[in-house]
């Protein structure tokens, strides 16, 4: 197969106000696909709508060749299909080390255990320790979250998304309000982990979405408005009128 | 703080410490009933804890409020006082068929409001209770106005004679203990990382893959059915079960022991059910002033130490998270 992820005229209705109309997304196996759009475009809504914390008010979303449009969040998470939020999602009063073995423990089915002590996590301690490792967070496996640099806290999201050994990534705005080191470090990251798997992101600066997407959609109120390259996309008229012409970011 | 922190590393200090606080609690229910205070009031005060406990799993570490928890208590309350005195139930078949009666109702309202949050889950969970409560003034067996009195204590496993005081201490505070000793273990187990994830993000734990609504079910249905454990072992105490026990007004208790002693701390709702009973049983003479001296109370524990006697008590602590 080679798109992983298909969505069919997906829709969606907020009371009247339609944020994403009719999108057709095809995500390649492997890729790095970006999504890009001007503020309000609907790409977190997508996102929410193809990991299923929104119900589209029509279209379908095909997954691997099944259709999930109608299974819940959970569900589609446990598929291989696992998102970031736009705003950092960490757990703040956990250490580093908890949050990813939070992202560990799921799949181990120990989760309603609640005859067991903690302490049967610890096997998951090593793994954590590896994934914490490869966000660069070493240092960091004891801090509580909240206390961390912003920057680190976006990494430490990523080893907890990695820890589920997801299929398909969908990072919303992995690097926004990032400084120039951090997105760095976060962009030589989201390429070294998407080596074996495929990465769906939204990203507004440009320099990272060129260097990093083999793919890129732009949105405009609700619409595909190109597809491509950046090469391609870059130069289409409709684009460099609707986006970049604007001034962009 | 800045920089890292090590917590892992004084794990085996913090066990040791674990130890001493359970042998000392021990040591004071071992000797308790050998200092002058009444059997009665120190049974009554361990049923409200544990109840305080149970209710304290919800709000403190699901963080939802439940507004109906006397459903529990209160009818487990009757299902133990029937079968014990109806159909002949050992003391402790019954307690535990109080809890079961208790835990399955847990399920059967936490799938109806789980879904919910904040104001809409408290309201959802009262409009329940209030209608256990008008069950319960209805049927039969609950004998309305006058509930269910003279509940035999009787011979625990046919063997120990409960009309013994001390007998009934020591069956109630093993009850306690192991009350106490499964929600210690739910929040310190696998389980209770999942809930713990659930208060901090949950929409994270949604898009990590966790059944979010089946943990917080089961989470609801375990604190049901310990909050039924307490309201059954009261009723072999009291040997009696009323309408007071599913009334609102011991749901609104168990909020105020739960927020007073500190909602979220393990031994916090002792505490609370602690002063509360005690201001009860103390002030019993200046009768309903009760209810005005416990709002005073609560309404200066709001405004001047929210975290609740042992919260205040454990953030003044160092090094502690
Ligand atoms: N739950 C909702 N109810 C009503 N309107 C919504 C809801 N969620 C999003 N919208 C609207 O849908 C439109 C698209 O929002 P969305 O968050 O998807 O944009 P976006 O492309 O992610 O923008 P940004 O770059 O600012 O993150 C916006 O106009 C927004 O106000
Ligand atoms: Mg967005």
């Amino acid at each position: 197969m080679v798109h992983l992820l298909e969505t069919h005229a997906l829709t969606k209705q907020f009371a009247g106000f339609v944020a994403v109309k009719d999108v057709n997304l095809r995500v390649r196996k492997g890729h790095i696909h970006a999504l890009i759009g001007p503020n309000g475009a609907g790409k977190t809504t997508c996102f929410n709508l193809i990991t299923k914390f929104l119900q589209p008010t029509s279209g379908s979303i095909v997954y691997d060749g099944r259709d999930i449009t109608r299974d819940s969040a959970g569900a589609v998470a446990r598929t291989g299909l696992v998102r970031s939020f736009q705003i950092s999602a960490v757990f703040p009063h956990l250490t580093a080390l908890e949050n990813v073995r939070l992202g560990l423990q799921q799949p181990t089915g120990l989760t309603f255990s609640f005859w067991k002590p903690t302490r049967v996590l610890y096997r998951l301690h090593d793994r954590a320790r590896e994934l914490l490792e490869a966000v660069g967070l070493s240092e960091f496996a004891d801090t509580t979250a909240g206390e961390m640099p912003y920057g680190r806290k976006r990494a430490l999201e990523i080893a907890t998304t990695l820890a589920l050994e997801p299929e398909l990534m969908l990072l919303d705005e992995p690097m926004a309000g990032m400084g120039h080191e951090d997105i760095a470090r976060v962009s030589d990251l989201i390429r070294k982990v998407s080596e074996n798997r495929t990465v769906l992101m939204v990203e507004h600066n440009l320099e990272v979405v060129s260097t990093l997407s083999d793919t890129i959609t732009v949105l405009q109120r609700g619409q595909i408005l190109a597809e491509g390259s950046y090469d391609e996309v870059s130069n289409d008229p409709a684009v460099r009128e609707a986006y970049m012409g604007t001034g962009g970011e | 703080m800045s920089g890292p922190t090590t917590q892992s590393a004084d794990a085996p200090t913090r066990r040791l410490a674990g130890l001493l606080i359970a042998g000392a609690g021990l040591a004071v229910l071992v000797v308790a009933p050998f200092t002058g205070l009444y059997t009665v009031f120190l049974m009554k005060l361990m049923c409200f804890a544990l109840f305080a406990c149970a209710f304290n799993l919800m709000l403190g570490y699901v963080g939802l409020l439940s507004f109906g928890h006397a459903a529990f208590f209160g009818m487990a309350a009757y299902a133990t006082g029937h079968v014990v005195k109806e159909w002949g139930f050992d003391p402790f078949l019954g307690i535990l068929a109080g809890a079961a009666v208790a835990g399955a109702m847990g399920l059967v309202f936490g799938a109806i409001a789980i879904r919910q949050k904040g104001i809409y889950f408290a309201m959802i969970t009262l409009a329940l209770a209030q209608m256990v409560y008008f069950f319960c003034l209805q049927v039969k067996f609950t004998h309305g106005e006058d509930g269910i009195q003279g509940i035999p204590r009787g011979m625990l496993f046919g063997l120990v004679d409960l009309r013994d005081s001390l007998n009934m201490y020591f069956f109630v505070a093993a009850i306690f203990v192991v009350g106490y000793a499964i929600i210690y273990r739910t929040v310190h187990s696998p389980f209770g990382q999942a809930l713990k994830g659930i208060r901090e993000n949950e929409p994270r734990m949604i898009s990590l893959g966790y059944p979010v609504a089946r943990i917080k079910v089961m989470a609801f249905t375990i604190s049901a059915a310990l909050a039924g454990l307490a309201g059954a072992t009261k009723s072999i105490v009291f040997q009696a079960a009323t309408l007071t026990d599913v009334h609102w007004h011991m749901s609104g208790e168990v909020v105020l022991m739960t927020l007073i002693g500190g909602m979220g701390t393990m031994f916090g709702p002792v505490v609370g059910a602690g002063v509360i009973v005690a201001l009860q049983n103390y002030l019993a003479t200046i009768g309903s002033w009760v209810t005005v001296v416990m709002g005073v109370i609560f309404v200066v524990c709001v405004l001047t130490f929210r975290r609740g006697i042992v919260g205040e008590i454990l953030a003044r602590l160092p090094h502690r998270r």
